[in-house]
């Protein structure tokens, strides 16, 4: 028997980058296989040239044995693969069987067959123990339950190959142990899996085999049995990389940053932050770890003038700051390095030179007066580009061109630029790999060093431990805890996430 | 539901307000409502334009253009040929293959489609200008039909079951678009294009090829609108023939909230506004000059617009061409 998938010798060529080069890999039914890479070393574009979407310049695709052909997407589909995109291909207003029958749909005549879809979906829900509900707006569900239809809409195509992009990126804790479950089960079941993701020990937990993408070439694989989370680490980065964060004693300052009785409503008008106070001092990283869509998004976009704030109030320094705002939360001093990079960090047509100085275009150097000092920021861009490692052929190439973690990079480095007293860090390495983790950790820690005032709210648990030196946990809009992280407990603070200690 | 929802208030006002006229003078609110009725069509059929190409993603501001230049060709050719019939095909014609210019430019040129729309518009305004002949007239116009039995209801029958055979077809193909939308693979495929294309494109329905059907078949619809206008409801045709009511058409499809029905409530109640409003002059209730009631129809498209403004929800992906492979 043939091999579900086999890529021989594909090379992409992009203006001024080579996407892939010259890649091998083979996927076999049954077994786990991770696609491990750094942001920009080709992993999307050997899943698109897999799918048809892009033609290689060389090279050989295969499906079960026989090759595939450029822009036959559909044929691919037919073959049985199956993939579950990073950013979720759901139609946002439609509901959930709506979205699952999309592009073949039950009839009964000319119309659509709303009860043999009903039943189509609820058989195969319980088949792979995917709970649904059919009549569920997607938009109104929480990102894990939008990925369980992502994942039952390629279930339902009879899949022979799924592949997942990055499936556990915007997933909680909980949300991803019961992902991992599921993959397990799927494969156990004889369906090949391509897992493509950052989060390493997530491949420990999972792979098979482990298959580690640099630069666009394959430079190894590798299975969990034979290495471990540091050694996949180096292979995909190239050098050897600290996993473990190194951070010493905080020198705790004043408080610079009081949030007083603040109640905000979400975009739904229901009360999401229900009366938080919390005070951030000098010196100090203030971790906010909570189950998403607990209510931390709207506090951080409260705190930084971007959501209106119901009640309570913002101070920093003891002044309080204007509500709906952001220019001004900005210029009494908080920068915000935002969960939404795409949406709220980048303006994607702008170029990353332009982006770097978003938050001081205005300002010296880099305006004089009304005028733009073109020459400013050009300097300022090129030096950035090469202190943060940002991959780009050039500094004056669009900020949407850039992949995820660079993308991430330049959110980043326009943030610390400026050295402002508070900075808020919403999700700041999301969707990004581990040698830019490494890096915008690093990058947290020295601010904080510096003597900046540090709120990080990530839904990374690890990530809270490893950088915070208090964590708040969040829990249904209300602290329901603030703890110094010498005294911090896994499990406990778990439990309090989840709303179970009180 | 809630009984007395906005929308629920609305339909109740409407018929109280019907029922006091009618009580007050039966024959004149019939006639005025009849009148209504086919003021309305016109604008509801391109409204559908309008939905069809919304729907998969691509704004048509051109169906004014398409409008115009169907009229023109259904009335010249009719009067060539003396034959309506030949003039309503060629017509047809005309109009898919302005909808196939429009699906060209916006699908395989990724044009800008506010440009776009506003070629057709200068084509069909320049075209029929320049072609126009004076003193041309057609054999006949499409007669009214009286549908046996349902035509003798009273108010009803004359209002909705006496009109040329265009009309008939017109509520078809609303009611069939209907239905269509929400009940066929068509309209689901449609929808899902023109709110998140990459979701259709993944599973395998084809983007570009949908939205040139779509919009070519809504050229067609919208020169069934226009042949309405010189083939049935006038009988001739003008420079300018079409006055607007293209673009009147987008604001009810807004005001309709890109549905089929909506469209067609919001089109009967600006075709009734302007029947009362011919009424009230004929009449002689009110004497201003006729420009200021000519003007009623586009001030209460910047009413209604106001008034639904921020309401709405388009379709997400609305203008904006897709390029496969992007995320």
């Amino acid at each position: 028997m043939s091999a579900l998938l086999e890529v021989s010798g594909v090379t992409k060529r992009y203006p001024g980058v080579l996407a892939n080069d010259n890649v091998s890999l083979t996927v076999n039914a049954g077994e786990v296989v991770a696609l491990l890479g750094e942001n920009g070393a080709g992993k999307s574009t050997l899943l698109k040239a897999v799918f048809g979407l892009i033609k290689p310049d060389s090279g050989e695709i295969k499906i079960g044995g026989s090759p595939i052909v450029f822009g036959d997407t559909a044929g691919v589909i037919s073959r049985g693969v199956g993939m579950v995109h990073q950013h979720f291909q759901l139609v946002p207003v439609m509901t959930v069987a709506e979205n699952l029958i999309l592009g073949d749909e039950p009839k009964r005549g000319i119309f659509i067959n709303k009860k043999a879809a009903y039943d189509e979906i609820i058989a195969l829900s319980k088949r792979y123990g995917l709970e649904v509900d059919p009549d569920a707006v997607i938009e109104d569900l929480p990102v894990g339950m939008q990925q369980r239809v992502e994942i039952l809409k390629a279930l339902r195509k009879d899949v022979k190959l799924l592949i997942l992009d990055e499936p556990t990126a915007v997933l909680t804790p909980q949300e991803i142990d019961e992902l991992l479950v599921v993959i397990r089960n799927l494969a156990n079941s004889g369906v090949g899996i391509v897992l493509i993701t950052h989060k390493l020990h997530e491949v420990m937990a999972v792979a098979d085999r482990v298959v580690v993408l640099r630069g666009g070439k394959l430079v190894g694989t590798t299975s969990p049995k034979e290495t471990d989370e540091a050694g996949l680490a180096q292979m995909m980065v190239g050098r050897s990389v600290v996993l473990q964060v190194n951070r010493t004693e905080a020198k705790r300052g004043g408080v610079v940053l009081e949030v007083k009785a603040l109640e905000v409503r979400d975009d739904r008008k229901i009360l999401s932050v229900k009366g938080v106070d919390l005070q951030l001092h000098k010196g100090e990283i203030l971790g906010v770890a909570g189950v998403e869509g607990n209510g931390q998004r709207e506090l951080v976009e409260a705190i930084c003038g971007m959501r209106h704030r119901e009640a309570g109030s913002v101070l920093i320094n003891g002044v309080a700051t204007k509500d709906m705002h952001p220019h001004a939360v900005h210029e009494a001093g908080i920068s915000h390095i935002p969960e939404d990079r795409e949406k709220h960090g980048l303006v994607s047509n702008y170029t990353i030179a332009d982006n770097l100085v978003l938050n001081q275009f205005d300002q010296a150097p880099f305006a004089k007066g009304w005028i733009r000092d073109l020459n400013e920021i050009a300097k300022n861009a090129i030096a950035t580009v090469e202190k943060f490692d940002i991959r780009t052929p050039s500094a004056f190439n669009t900020a949407g061109s850039l992949s995820g973690g660079n993308k991430q990079k330049v959110v980043v480095a326009r943030e610390l630029s400026e050295e402002l007293p508070v900075l808020v860090a919403a999700q700041p390495t999301r969707g990004v790999d581990v040698g830019s983790i490494e890096f915008i950790h690093n990058q947290l820690i020295s601010a904080r060093d510096k003597g900046a005032a540090v709120l990080l709210v990530s839904a990374e648990l690890d990530e809270i431990l490893s950088l915070s030196d208090r964590i708040a946990v969040m829990s249904d809009g209300k602290i329901v805890a603030i703890v110094d992280s010498k005294d911090a407990d896994r499990n406990y603070i778990g439990r309090l996430m989840a709303g179970l200690d009180k | 539901m809630k009984l007395l929802s906005k929308r629920n208030s609305y339909f109740l006002f409407a018929i109280l307000a019907t029922a006091f006229f009618y009580s007050k003078d039966g024959d004149i609110t019939t006639s005025v409502y009849a009148t209504g009725a086919a003021f309305a069509l016109p604008l509801a059929l391109a409204a559908m334009v309008g939905i069809m190409c919304e729907r998969t993603g691509i704004v048509n501001i051109g169906i004014e253009g398409t409008m115009l230049l169907s009229a023109f060709v259904a009335f010249f050719v009719s009067s060539l040929t003396q034959n309506i019939i030949i003039g309503l095909i060629c017509a047809i014609f005309t109009g898919s293959m302005m909808g196939l210019i429009l699906a060209v430019m916006a699908v395989s040129w990724r044009m800008d489609q506010i440009i776009a729309g506003t070629i057709l518009n200068i084509l069909a305004t320049g075209l029929t200008s320049f072609l126009y002949v004076q003193g041309k007239t057609i054999p006949s116009v499409f007669q009214a039909i009286e549908v046996p039995v349902l035509s003798k209801i009273p108010f009803f029958g004359p209002v909705l079951f006496i009109h040329g055979a265009l009309t008939f077809i017109g509520i078809a193909i609303i009611l069939a678009l209907y239905v269509a939308i929400y009940h066929t693979s068509w309209g689901l495929r449609s929808r899902a294009v023109g709110e998140h294309p990459s979701s259709a494109d993944t599973a395998g329905v084809s983007v570009a090829r949908l939205r040139y059907i779509n919009v070519t078949i809504a050229g067609g619809i919208g020169a069934l609108a226009g042949a309405y206008l010189s083939l049935e409801l006038v009988g001739s045709f003008e420079r300018g023939f079409t006055a607007g009511k293209g673009f009147t058409a987008l604001a009810l499809m807004i005001f309709g909230r890109w549905n089929p029905l909506g469209a067609l409530a919001a089109a009967l109640f600006f075709g009734l506004a302007q029947a009362y409003a011919n009424q009230l002059m004929i009449d002689q209730v009110v004497n201003i000059p006729t420009q200021f009631t000519a003007i009623l129809p586009y001030v209460m498209t910047i009413v209604v617009l106001t008034i639904s403004a921020g309401k709405v929800r388009p379709p997400a992906a609305e203008g904006q061409p897709y390029e496969k492979g992007q995320a």
